[in-house]
């Protein structure tokens, strides 16, 4: 048994904020006090620390085939971004796309114990979860990516709802993956005959759907299934002067079924004068549309420095290449979808980086519901995911968010909303975008609070540093700075950081579901198979047993 | 009794035939049918039965042989673990944490084959695609420098030339072969278009390529090398690529290990980056190896570099032509060596292959290759896909489970590894 010691407990979900208690863990959950004095208590003094259930990020590509080539395009990323081996430590090296070991060590040194992989096709699930298993001390699940699926698209096309809704019940258990994802939905086929998509009404090609057919399609048999997380939809024009109609389009397409709308700020701009090839933050408009529905989100907020692009949106990285010329991987995948790669810089001086910068800011500041918001940046797409403290501080400290706007092009200042903004975050308000919210989002019950019966997933930062020196911004509730590092992480029931120091690597489990569906659709799948996949219908799923420490989320019933 | 096993991969090749039927009787493999020769070979001569590992030719138990490769490993100040390629992906991850935990060089056969193809990624980028899509999509086919052949005789059949896909339901009719080599090979015959290249020309005529795609106004000169090929032949090359549907280059080493290397496949990425303009072009490297793509993978998610990996210092440092196991054997710098499923010894260049001989090697590798008859200790393991389970990737990534069908007899490589690292000194 641990008992947390006198720490100020953050816990928006069960209403704690600030308050001093303690917490007691016994087989990997958070229990009730003891009645009466326990032999072999282990005591973690939390006093004068903040105490946080452990950060929950539901959108990073962190593992997989996109990840992978991302970090073998870019030695350069990594040379001088490196951790040497300590003990049973393993070393590592990668900035915005670090070795899968050094990945889970700087998320949990950060305070991090639960993370998503966000895209994976399902043809390659097989790779993204072998490095999953290599990537410790979180637990982790993926997300499989079905917008452009031959086979839903063809059920689509011929109405077959059930037949679909037992197709991904029958592909999420092969690929052992935990939620249904659509990214470019339609616009990576079209792709490969080199085309896309611009509205939702647009055909794909020789399918006869439409990208809304898709949307709608698909959030359905995800709400039908009852899956913990709704449909988690990258949509149509990334990146785009388009992109905040087609999302206001998508948003109202998907009311009522339920979906997730992923790195928003990268779909919420706007044309900055009629005709002009340029953009401008159109995130008052997203945000309003998204205040009239039930759907969630995650912002994707860029970070000024180095990325790295990885994306199953095929074209958007093609174009991405037209506009930089930098070096780029396209990877087309059969039947199912494709994907690139390509270096990226975000530069505080350039009127692009410096728009979608306010963009991101500005939705995070306007969506009043905390509830519905995660903080993410896309991992590596805005910037490397070990960037969210500076997030976290651009919104609770006003001051900071001003002096960061003074260095941006006067002509994005001028023009924008955001400097008018004076909302700041409160600490509480962190934990719910960090923690309780892409919790709840998600579908975990047991994760993002701290109330009795949760995962014993607990971080504690210290208000005042190790090395003595006070966080420049003193004390709680103002505390921002001190989250960038934990000073204990309690993962699973386990001290595995203590000091600031690693500890105990711990492997994390596998969250993934295990939705019902109807044995006679493998033999049809199986005739059909061979039509579109260059591998066996008997090699193409994963075995049962193949990856350990699994976890099934249940999934409810409707 | 004889049993029958379907849908059984070959680890042969980077093709990973996976429709394979293996019937087999009392442990042995009795017969295989639908692999090609190179396959039927991979399954036929393995002797499955329990073998005993040798140290210096002599017959040692397990316990013996394990404390001496430790020794060995213990005593190097500094190992080379070279290899990987043949060795299942749970094997390969072990391996390289142990280089890890001994501050090890690691280096996989990539370094001696496709090695150029990782720099050239990494200089100009790759646009690329799964096999399927070949086979669905691709009516233009365009093989430089490679011999599908010999090196991965059903390639044609299951994922090129001869297949018939959803968008190119003729197959053979429905593509635009073209063959580029510096000799007439058997696939080159069947070829609607094949281009002789003067041996080392290659770069030339893939710049001369890139600039006629382009549209940059050239006329045949003099003296001018083109590397044996005619501005018109060329021409009419480049206008066949732009008028494709969906074009896909292949490549092997008539590319990677000629004059030029990595230069020569950079030129490649960049004509097939820049036919992106026109039309869909992908390109896709003929890897050999049945798991080389699962050596490159694991070692860049573990270390963040696909080859040539120095652990000296601690952490992971990436030096193509310097930790590179040839380059490090000519230099002497290997003090010691573990070799996992490769045979170095058999084709190395001739003074590295000295300099192993001279230093303690440990070999894992089911066979009795040249390397493991010159080992300090060989250790003879199971075949992931026969008897020990594991998995592998094919040449375009995809990966794919290598279970076993016979019980397992010999220990797999990833047990023996993860022995390993848990003896020698941390």
């Amino acid at each position: 048994m641990i008992r947390i010691r006198g720490g100020r407990v953050v816990d928006p979900a069960n209403g704690v904020d600030g308050e001093v208690r303690d917490l007691w863990i016994r087989e990997g959950r958070i229990v009730a006090p003891p009645p009466e004095p326990v032999p072999d208590v282990e005591v973690l003094d939390a006093e004068g620390m903040v105490v946080l259930p452990g950060g929950v990020d539901l959108h990073s590509h962190v593992a997989g085939g996109k990840e992978n080539l991302g970090r073998k395009l870019r030695p350069e990323d990594h040379r001088e971004h490196v951790r040497p081996r300590e003990g049973s430590l393993r070393s590592g090296s990668g900035f915005t796309v670090p070795s899968t070991f050094l990945s889970g060590y700087l998320y949990a040194e950060m305070g991090y114990t639960t993370v998503m992989e966000a895209a994976s096709a399902p043809l390659f699930a097989r790779h993204a979860q072998e490095e999953l298993e290599d990537l410790p001390m979180v637990d982790k699940g993926l997300f499989i990516t079905l917008g452009n699926n031959h086979f839903v698209l063809e059920y689509l096309a011929r109405g077959e709802e059930e037949l679909l809704r037992n197709y991904v019940a029958w592909l999420l258990r092969a690929t052992g993956a935990y939620a249904a994802k659509v990214v470019n939905p339609g616009g990576v086929e079209n792709w490969k005959w080199g085309r896309n998509v611009s509205s939702l009404d647009e055909e794909v090609l020789s399918f006869g759907v439409t990208p809304r057919k898709i949307l709608s399609g698909l959030a359905e048999s995800v709400r039908k299934l009852g899956l913990p997380h709704p449909l988690h939809v990258h949509g149509i024009n990334l990146g785009q002067t388009r992109s905040a109609g087609t999302t206001v389009d998508t948003a109202k397409t998907l009311d009522g079924l339920g979906g997730h709308l992923c790195h928003l700020q990268f779909l919420s701009y706007e044309e900055a004068s009629e005709g002009s090839s340029l953009f401008r933050s159109a995130a008052s408009r997203v945000a309003t549309a998204l205040e009239a529905t039930t759907l969630s989100l995650d912002v994707g907020q860029i970070v000024f420095g180095g990325a790295t692009t990885m994306t199953s949106d095929g074209p958007l990285e093609y174009a991405l290449h037209r506009l930089t010329g930098a070096k780029w991987i396209n990877d087309d995948v059969e039947g199912e979808g494709g994907g690139g790669v390509l270096p990226l810089s975000y530069d505080r001086r350039s009127r692009l980086s410096a728009e979608q910068w306010i963009t991101g800011l500005e939705l995070f500041l306007l969506l009043r519901d905390p509830w519905r918001l995660a903080l993410t940046t896309d991992h590596p797409n805005g910037g490397p995911f070990f960037c969210y403290p500076q997030i976290m501080r651009l919104l609770m400290d006003r001051s900071y968010r001003e002096e960061v706007i003074a260095t941006l092009p006067p002509k994005v200042r001028s023009g924008a909303l955001l400097p008018s903004l004076d909302r700041e975050y409160s600490l509480s308000e962190i934990a719910v975008i960090t923690r309780a919210a892409p919790a709840r989002i998600l579908g975990l019950r047991n994760k993002g609070h701290l109330g009795i019966g949760a995962d014993a997933d607990v971080a504690l930062y210290d208000q005042v540093f190790t090395d003595g020196t006070p966080c420049r911004c003193a004390k709680y509730p103002s505390c921002r700075r001190a989250l960038s590092r934990v000073r204990h992480l309690v993962k699973g029931g386990e001290v595995v950081i203590r000091d600031g120091k690693i500890v105990k690597e711990v492997s994390g489990r596998r969250l993934c579901v295990i939705p019902p569906f109807d044995e006679s659709l493998e033999p049809r799948l199986r005739k059909q198979f061979s039509e579109t996949y260059s591998v066996a219908f008997e090699n193409y799923a994963l075995e049962e047993g193949e990856f350990p420490h699994r976890e099934v989320v249940p999934c409810s019933k409707t | 009794m004889t049993e029958r096993t379907e849908h059984v991969t070959c680890t042969f090749c980077g093709c990973l035939c996976d429709d394979i039927t293996v019937e087999h009787e009392d442990g042995r493999i009795s017969s295989v049918s639908r692999a090609c020769p190179n396959g039927r070979a991979h399954f036929l001569d393995y002797a499955p039965a329990p073998h005993l590992p040798r140290i210096r030719g002599e017959e040692a138990s397990w316990e013996e042989a394990l404390a001496e490769a430790t020794r060995i490993l213990n005593a190097a100040r500094s190992p080379l673990l070279y290899g990987l390629s043949s060795a299942s992906t749970e094997a390969i991850r072990k391996a390289v944490s142990l280089a890890d935990r001994l501050g090890a060089f690691v280096d996989s056969t990539s370094s001696v084959c496709h090695g150029p193809t990782g720099l050239a990624m990494q200089a100009v980028g790759e646009p690329t695609c799964t096999l399927g899509e070949v086979r669905s999509r691709a009516d233009l086919l365009l093989f430089w420098g490679c011999n599908p052949a010999a090196s991965h005789p059903r390639h044609f059949a299951r994922y090129s030339t001869t297949a018939k896909g959803r968008f190119v339901p003729e197959g053979r009719k429905g593509r635009t072969v073209i063959f580029v080599d510096v000799r007439l090979t058997p696939g080159a015959r069947s070829a609607d278009l094949f281009l002789r290249v003067d041996p080392g020309c290659d770069f030339e005529v893939l710049t001369t390529l890139r600039a006629l795609v382009r549209e940059k106004p050239l006329r045949e000169q003099e003296g001018v090398c083109l590397g044996g090929v005619s501005l018109g032949v060329l021409r009419d090359v480049a206008t066949r690529l732009k008028s494709c549907r969906y074009g896909v280059a292949f490549m092997g080493m008539g590319l990677t290990m000629t004059r030029g290397r990595d230069v020569n496949v950079a030129e490649l990425f960049r004509l097939v980056a820049e036919l992106n303009t026109y039309t869909r072009f992908s390109v896709i490297p003929m890897r050999g190896h049945g798991n080389v793509t699962g050596a490159d993978q694991v070692l860049t998610w573990q270390s963040g570099f696909p080859f040539a990996v120095s652990y000296a210092r601690g952490y992971p440092r990436y030096g193509p032509g310097e930790f590179t196991a040839v380059d490090l054997l000519r230099r002497g710098d290997a003090d010691a060596a573990l070799i996992l499923a490769s045979d170095p010894a058999a084709h190395f260049p001739s003074r590295a292959a000295a300099r192993l001989a001279s230093i303690p090697t440990v070999v894992l590798d089911p066979e009795e290759s040249l390397t493991a008859r010159g080992a300090t200790v060989w250790l003879p393991t199971g075949k992931a896909g026969i008897d020990v389970p594991g998995s592998a990737y094919r040449m375009d990534g995809v990966p794919l489970r290598l279970r076993p069908f016979l019980a397992p007899r010999r220990p797999s490589d990833e047990e023996i590894l993860g022995r390993l690292l848990e003896e020698v000194a941390p």
